[in-house]
């Protein structure tokens, strides 16, 4: 564990821009490649990959196993409270054009973003928390 | 040159699934199966489809090899030589594949642009989405907002599948607790 000096200052440095291109890959997702989905997995891998340099200890203290339980259902809430929301707003369940007031594309962009918050939320927990499931597990000795 | 490049890729490809399939050692299979799905995301690159390319780029060649060595973890990682090697299955695979093959006599060739698939909603959704959404990814379009009903329920499959999942490894956890402590 000494020798990997290397591997954990690389790890160190490189953490941040994988969480922030996961962000970018998910708040972009209307002008390039990318979406909810895609950005939830990058920042779910951005944890596994601290997860495998510095043990499952560590990880769990900055996402414990209850956060990433809680974020799959917390996701699909969201996406379907953004449904309700346009009910009361006045339009179709999940008909984003009232979520601005004035210019209805601009409402699409804002409904858009909103429910792949959703759809990152459930995948990145659904991600960690599986990975955690696997990872918690300890290895028998006759096994 | 893009038929180059496919017919490259697609030879790779082929090597490595007959590389999974005579591979003992799994851990060299679960580096095959990550290589497999690097390349699957270049053809997905090739077709231009990266919304595609990323998904299995960051899920097949990520997050899946990752649960997989996971998984190696917990079990031997060598592969069991087996006893017999019966002939039944290699027939069914031979059979199928013939029929795929001759399934693809039928379709029209790649890209034609008068069959029902680039004729139906495809060109709606680019003509609307421009004035409707004023953004340019027509994907993301698709399946955010003409098509959000669907995403919400793939939202609920990944969180069907992840509480599944949860509660399959997390009963047999508690099961082996008791047991360890007996012994």
């Amino acid at each position: 564990m000494r020798l990997d000096v290397i591997l954990r200052i690389i790890t160190k440095i490189m953490l941040p821009f994988m969480v922030m291109f996961g962000l970018y890959v998910h708040f972009h997702g209307e002008y390039s490649p990318g979406g909810g989905f895609q950005g939830g997995v990058i920042i779910a891998a951005a944890v596994v990959f601290h997860a495998l340099v510095f043990g499952l200890a560590p990880t769990q203290k900055i996402v414990p196993p209850w956060l990433a339980e809680v974020m799959i259902p917390l996701g699909v809430a969201i996406y379907a409270g953004v449904g309700f929301l346009t009910i009361m707003l006045g339009d179709n369940y999940l008909g984003y054009n009232p979520m601005h007031p004035v210019k209805p594309y601009y409402g699409q962009e804002r409904g858009v973003i909103w429910i792949e918050v959703g759809v990152l939320t459930t995948v990145t927990g659904a991600m960690i928390a599986i990975f955690y499931a696997f990872a918690g597990r300890g290895r028998k000795p006759d096994a | 040159m893009e038929a180059i490049i496919n017919l490259v890729l697609l030879t790779l490809l082929a090597l490595i699934t007959v590389g999974i399939v005579y591979a003992r050692n799994l851990f060299g299979v679960v580096i095959l199966f990550a290589i497999y799905s690097f390349l699957i995301a270049s053809v997905m690159m090739v077709l231009d489809a990266p919304d595609v390319a990323m998904t299995e780029a960051s899920v097949g060649a990520g997050i899946s090899t990752v649960l997989m060595l996971g998984a190696l973890y917990l079990t031997k990682t060598h592969e069991a030589v087996p006893k017999s090697y019966p002939i039944a299955p290699l027939v069914v695979a031979l059979a199928v594949f013939a029929m795929l093959v001759f399934g693809t006599y039928d379709l029209p060739p790649f890209g034609t642009v008068d069959q029902p698939i680039n004729q139906h909603v495809g060109p709606v959704y680019l003509e609307r989405t421009p004035p409707d959404m004023k953004f340019p990814n027509v994907v993301t379009a698709v399946l955010a907002s003409y098509r959000g009903f669907d995403t919400l329920g793939e939202v609920t499959v990944v969180f069907t599948a992840g509480i599944g999942i949860l509660l399959l490894l997390r009963r047999r956890r508690k099961t082996d607790k008791p047991g360890e402590s007996e012994s």
